[in-house]
């Protein structure tokens, strides 16, 4: 845990110790209140059980403690009730919440964590919003009307530096998905699966700050395409794409899902590329919330990110993505065809060409906010112009994704947490190693600055 | 007018007509195809049906419109939760939108037209702002909204405001502007004081101007409904059109589309009723 805590902070002990000074470390001190709470648990059991001390202690003489408690813990709920005590962390300083989100997969765990019923386990009562477009979605969360909202993991960067927008403190608690996108092509650009031949093309991506953008823009340079100059390349509200790709305004897009699905299942076009396969693991949308919430109601946030943490553990296993699909698929949620929305979180789907694919990770769900998927996504935007100047990759990472405390939670949840918040990662089979994003900018040939 | 006189049922009859060939033209040209299925049978449970015959999904014909119509029209005002909501309910969300951002649209406009009209230094100060401002689309105010109000819904009342305030302004200021100057003359010849004046001579002479403008400020208040909301979402028609969009639902849209249409003509006969009962013949 300690490579986690912040050495900056006067409050943390680096060395020895715990918050109360009582022990050697954090843990210790962790595990002997857990274990105090659990005998307050089975002590106030206990008094409710038998509320003549004398009878309690007959009773255990007779038939020996072990036994007591394998009879006790088979009327009454032992093991629940510690759980639920310990999730009482603190009082929940606000229940009822708003979250915004955007009808596309990525918001899976946000979306199905309310019907069912994640948030509602960790005492919340989470309405969940759908919103019309990234610009809404990010508007609306600064002015207070969601209390976190479903965004675009470069979002809160952007928002945070004042790109786009009036700068405010923004966070990323946790990813939501890794993987899921696609880049899908009109019918008539069947023959054309090179990316060099796509100069003239008119594509599409969901916003200017969005990880679509970015990985359409390395895929063309890499293939030797200016995305600025060669292409064209609009932002354009999901929902609309496919009606645009339809009408031939636009080639292609490098789309969020189900949008590259439902335009094979209309006919319209057929997915090119799964994201997969420029960089596998990639972020996709993030968990977005403001500094001011994080700080100002811990209890509710730890209750929010837990949430969150549980449903996205339990998407990740494929048992449940059939039952996810259905829980999401209706009007209120996603409002799409229940066999396109199944196609996309088994993996198994019509590539419009004719084919059934099977890519089990074509989707997949790691709430872990890797410090270095910031650092990569702000390399990106010092290499299309979008920030000027010397940038603090490191602080800027540390400040927005929060990956401290979605390791903490995501152990206290039985989710195994990664040690080290920093990874290399390879795109394309190009090597990204986050501590020289300096180095790896002047790696390429086609940028902006 | 002989004809319509001696057959008052002829008119009718013509618009039967019309949509009657409307619905054939649309059915014969919406009639799906037969085609074979060209991919595999698994291949082909993945997609919808046309995309199986290596097809673009197609236009909906007037049956499959005409069975949304009822489908919703048996349930308006059911409640399945935040995002989906009966179109009774969504009708009713942008209804009060309109109202609250109209009426408030008149109370400002109303007094405000009189003040223009009465005096033509205000008025022809004041006219350079109004022209500019007029014709702003309420998509362009709404991010200015958003950024100042800091809430979605009173944005939206007040794209409604801004965009409606305008025709009742211009047309106030007008028909008090123009009350024949023979009946001030006299009003003054009489005596009477400038505030009776303004409610007993000219409020009733420029009455039908006024009414006229309310009339077109509804209509542009209902046009701007619908974008307003598609923009902003949450609820109302703007919203569901928005959120069937997203599903490419076209048969919704149309149903959709009707719907709004019908709306916006109740409103506009509402205020032509009233416009009648203010106008009077020299």
């Amino acid at each position: 845990m300690s490579i986690f805590r912040n050495p900056f902070d006067p409050e943390t002990r680096l060395h020895k110790g715990c918050s109360c000074g009582q022990h050697s470390s954090q843990a210790a001190h962790d595990m002997e209140l857990q274990a105090a709470q659990d005998r307050a648990v089975e002590g106030a059991v206990m008094r409710a059980l038998f509320p003549d001390d004398n009878m309690r202690r007959n009773f255990l003489r007779s038939v020996g403690a072990g036994t007591a408690l394998a009879a006790i813990s088979t009327i009454f709920p032992l093991g629940a009730a510690k759980e639920a005590f310990a999730q009482t962390g603190g009082k929940l300083e606000k229940q009822k919440l708003k979250v915004g989100f955007i009808p596309i997969t990525c918001a899976t765990p946000i979306i199905m964590a309310a019907p069912m019923g994640f948030y509602a386990k960790y005492g919340l009562d989470v309405e969940v919003v759908k919103t019309a477009g990234w610009a809404v979605i990010r508007d609306k969360a600064m002015n207070k009307e969601y209390d976190a909202a479903h965004m675009l993991s470069p979002m809160p960067i952007a928002m945070s530096m004042g790109v786009g927008s009036n700068p405010m403190p923004w966070t990323v608690p946790a990813i939501e998905n890794i993987n899921g996108q696609a880049i899908t092509l009109a019918m008539k650009h069947k023959d054309k699966r090179d990316p060099k031949q796509w100069k003239g093309f008119k594509f599409a991506v969901p916003f200017d700050f969005s990880m679509h953008n970015y990985l359409l823009r390395y895929y063309l340079a890499e293939a030797g395409l200016d995305p600025d100059t060669d292409v064209q390349i609009r932002a354009v509200p999901p929902p609309e794409m496919v009606a645009n790709l339809r009408a031939e305004n636009i080639d292609g897009f490098l789309g969020p899902d189900p949008m590259n699905q439902r335009a094979v299942y209309d006919g319209v076009g057929f997915i090119h590329m799964l994201s997969r396969d420029i960089w596998d693991g990639h972020p996709c949308c993030a968990f977005g919330a403001s500094k001011e919430f994080v700080t100002s109601m811990p209890n509710t946030y730890q209750a929010l990110l837990k949430s969150i943490i549980d449903a996205t553990k339990f998407a990740s296993n494929p048992a449940n993505r059939k039952d996810i699909a259905k829980a999401i698929a209706p009007a209120n949620y996603l409002n799409q065809p229940e066999v396109v929305i199944d196609q996309i979180l088994t993996g198994t789907f019509a590539d419009g060409l004719g084919g059934v694919q099977k890519v089990p990770d074509r989707l997949e769900f790691d709430p872990f906010p890797y410090e270095s998927f910031a650092v990569w996504i702000l390399t990106q935007m010092k290499r299309w112009g979008q920030i000027k100047g010397d940038v603090d990759y490191r602080k800027v990472a540390r400040d927005v994704f929060l990956a401290t405390d979605a390791a903490r939670l995501m152990k206290e949840n039985g989710f195994p947490a990664p040690e080290v918040s920093m990874k290399k990662v390879m795109i394309m089979k190009k090597e990204f190693d986050p501590a020289k994003p300096e180095d790896y900018l002047k790696s390429f040939a086609i940028k902006r600055s | 007018m002989n004809m319509t006189k001696q057959k008052p049922w002829l008119a009718p009859l013509l618009s039967l007509l019309i949509l009657l060939l409307t619905l054939a033209a649309w059915h014969l040209a919406t009639r799906p195809k037969e085609a074979a299925v060209i991919v595999d049978p698994e291949y082909a449970a993945l997609v919808g049906g046309a995309a199986a015959t290596g097809a673009k999904s197609a236009f909906p014909g007037p049956g499959e419109v005409g069975a949304k119509i009822w489908s919703h029209l048996k349930d308006p005002f059911y409640d399945k939760g935040t995002n989906d909501k009966g179109l009774g309910i969504q009708i009713g969300f942008s209804l009060a939108r309109v109202l609250g951002g109209y009426l408030l649209a008149a109370l400002v406009a109303i007094p405000l037209g009189f003040a223009i009209g009465m005096s033509p230094l205000i008025y022809r100060a004041l006219d350079p702002f109004i022209q500019i401002l007029k014709p702003i689309s309420p998509l362009a105010w709404m991010p200015l909204a958003l950024y100042t109000i800091k809430d979605s819904s009173i944005s939206a009342i007040f794209v409604i405001f801004i965009c409606s305030i305008w025709p009742m302004l211009i047309n106030t200021a007008f028909g008090v502007a123009s009350v024949r100057r023979d009946w001030l003359n006299v009003a003054r010849t009489l005596e009477v004081s400038r505030l009776r004046t303004a409610f007993l001579v000219i409020l009733p002479a420029a009455a039908p101007t006024i009414m006229t403008g309310m009339r077109i400020s509804i209509g542009i208040a209902w046009l701007v409904i619908v974008a307003a909301e598609m923009l902003v979402g949450g609820t109302g028609i703007g919203y569901f059109v928005w959120n069937e969009w997203n599903n490419l639902s076209i048969t919704n849209i149309f149903t959709a589309i009707l719907l709004i249409g019908l709306v916006g003509m109740l409103l506009d006969t509402a205020l032509a009723k009233l416009t009648r009962l203010v106008s009077y013949r020299e």
